[in-house]
């Protein structure tokens, strides 16, 4: 059912309706059924996916202890990119030229080369710097000791994502009505206070769904650290491989758990973004009804979009 | 609780107020003075300066030149001998507090409920407790005709009763002054009665207000005074019936018989 046929109610005294025949969407909803069931079939007929040994390995410890870390550098480089990146965005907002110049060259050098490339390195820091003592006299801690692999991990992928969140929180700041701020400060609220009770959570409508991409992205992203030997998930499975020659079957275990972690996260999003729309009349979801109904998903969508 | 000297002096008073915006002029040598208890419409062409000046009151906006005093203290700023040093943060919020203003757009929190817009202020400056704010906010409610409302959030209210709400949520800070920023030019014109009963309750309470508005029978029942506003100055100033039925200046006629 579309919105044009229930738009058009039948004449009075006129018996029956007859449809649209939609024969160009039945015929490629079969194309696409019958292209699906063959590959499936290929997928579960094809031994060398090594099923078994996939069903095997998903809960190996060693797999399990890569989860662990994926999670925990998950978690950790996000809550990096989420503290940083409030406070280059307050400072990109600033009055303080200084402030905003260094705000803005942050995010220029951060963003502008590789997370693989920054990874790397700062697993080679202490080439740099061997020996660190902050300027403090009578420091000196062995940069070779103190950055470790997973320490190098969490900078790299911390402060590149510092870099998007500074963005991203920008971006949902600036989106708030200067009158809300008028309002705010009228009453006799201070700088801080208003920033906190009235701009942030409004802000964060706008902020929390491009910030669960970024965490969806970056358990992704945390892959990339078994270039530094960091046993998280895919290097855990890399280990297994190299030792049984099993490639494909311990890819599959890892991308598996991927997908569940991001299933998992994902519908943990949806509650916040429910939480943080209180108070708005669902402009959104009224609007993306009208999408699926013009798209022909008519059927999905509730009766009466405004 | 007033000595006499006090109410003798003007609640707010403007000197030679000067402010550009780049290089337009909106309010050019502006002496104003209005006493306590006293209603005060501005009226004048949009342009003219009168949201200006009444954003100056509350220091939304700093002054070029010239000097702006509420109940006796400097706005934005604080004399040490001969030297004005300006306001920080908190001095300014805790001015601004004293001061209610009630926006054109309403500007309500929408993330808040209609009590947590007006108990929000209150709490957060600690001028009372949540107990406290909260039954205030009832009885402000109340008076407003929106005693069900408590819960809701602003974007189920019509605009009237969001202004409504805007109005009640100043009012929980018991200011000594209330601004009101053309409150009913984003109202369906079935909506703005409502409004201006809450203000003329208002104004007959005895709270001093200064109001910009186009509501010219509005002005002329409820002002002690009517102030006319063009090109950033005072062009014209006296009592609602002297300035909206007799102007002498010819500027403030062809105004009203525009707006008529």
């Amino acid at each position: 059912m579309t919105a044009t046929e229930t738009c058009e109610a039948p004449p009075a005294g006129v018996a029956r309706v007859v449809r649209q025949r939609h024969l160009g969407r039945w015929l490629s909803g079969g194309v696409m059924v019958v292209l699906v069931a063959l590959a499936l079939r290929s997928v579960a007929t094809n031994d060398r996916f090594g099923w078994p040994l996939v069903a095997g390995y998903l809960f190996d410890p060693q797999i399990l202890e890569g989860v662990r870390l994926t999670l925990v550098l998950t978690f950790v480089c996000m809550a990096i990119g989420i503290v940083l990146g409030t406070v280059l965005a307050v400072m990109r907002l600033s009055a303080n030229p200084v402030a905003q110049a260094l705000a803005f060259a942050y995010v220029g050098f951060f963003r502008g080369t590789p997370v693989l490339v920054q990874l790397i390195f700062w697993f080679n820091f202490a080439a740099l710097y061997p020996h660190l003592s902050f300027g403090i006299p009578g420091v000196d801690i062995d940069a070779n000791a103190l950055i470790s692999p997973v320490l190098a991990g969490v900078l790299g992928l911390g402060l590149h994502e510092a870099a998007y969140m500074a963005e991203i929180i920008r971006g949902g700041i600036g989106s708030i009505d200067v009158g809300q701020i008028e309002a705010a400060r009228a009453l006799g609220l201070r700088k801080n206070q208003v920033l906190r009770r009235i701009v942030l959570p409004q802000a964060m409508r706008v902020i929390v769904p491009p910030t669960g991409n970024e965490v969806v992205g970056m358990l992704k992203t945390s892959s990339l650290v078994s270039v530094l030997a960091v046993g998280e998930l895919l290097y855990s499975a890399q280990l297994i491989y190299a030792s049984n020659y099993q490639t494909i079957p311990l890819l599959i275990v890892a991308s598996l758990w991927y997908l569940v972690l991001t299933a998992v996260l994902s519908a943990g999003q949806m509650r916040l973004e429910r939480h943080f729309a209180r108070g708005s009349v669902e402009v959104r979801t009224a609007a993306a009804e009208w999408v699926r109904g013009w798209l022909g998903l008519g059927h999905l969508a509730r009766r009466g979009v405004r | 609780m007033t000595v006499p000297s006090e109410t003798a002096r003007p609640l707010v008073r403007a000197q030679s107020v000067t402010k550009s915006f780049g290089t337009a002029r909106v309010l050019d040598n502006v002496d104003v003075e209005i006493a306590r208890g006293e209603v005060v419409c501005l009226i004048g062409p949009s342009g003219s300066g009168k949201s200006t000046f009444l954003r100056c009151i509350n220091y939304l906006e700093t002054l070029d030149g010239g000097q702006l005093w509420v109940d006796g203290e400097l706005v934005g700023y604080r004399r040490k001998g001969d030297k004005l040093i300006e306001l920080s943060d908190r001095q300014a919020s805790v001015r601004r507090a004293e001061i209610g203003m009630v926006f054109q757009h309403f500007n309500l929190f929408p993330h808040m409920t209609v009590m947590q817009n007006i108990v929000e202020a209150p709490v957060r400056t600690r001028r009372a407790t949540l107990e406290e704010a909260t039954a205030r906010g009832e009885d402000l409610l109340t008076r407003m005709g929106l005693a069900d409302k408590r819960t809701v959030y602003p974007a189920e209210l019509s605009g009237g009763q969001k202004q409504r709400v805007a109005i009640a949520r100043a009012l929980a800070m018991q200011p000594k002054l209330m601004l009101f920023d053309e409150p009913t030019s984003a109202l369906d014109p079935e909506l703005v009665g409502d409004v201006l009963r809450v203000m003329k309750g208002l104004a007959e309470s005895g709270m001093t207000m200064i109001i910009v508005t186009h509501e010219i029978g509005f002005a002329r029942e409820v002002a002690d005074r009517v102030i006319f506003f063009e090109n950033g100055r005072v062009v014209e100033q006296g009592s609602a019936r002297d300035v909206l039925d007799s102007p002498s200046n010819p500027r403030t006629a062809a105004f009203l018989s525009a707006v008529r």
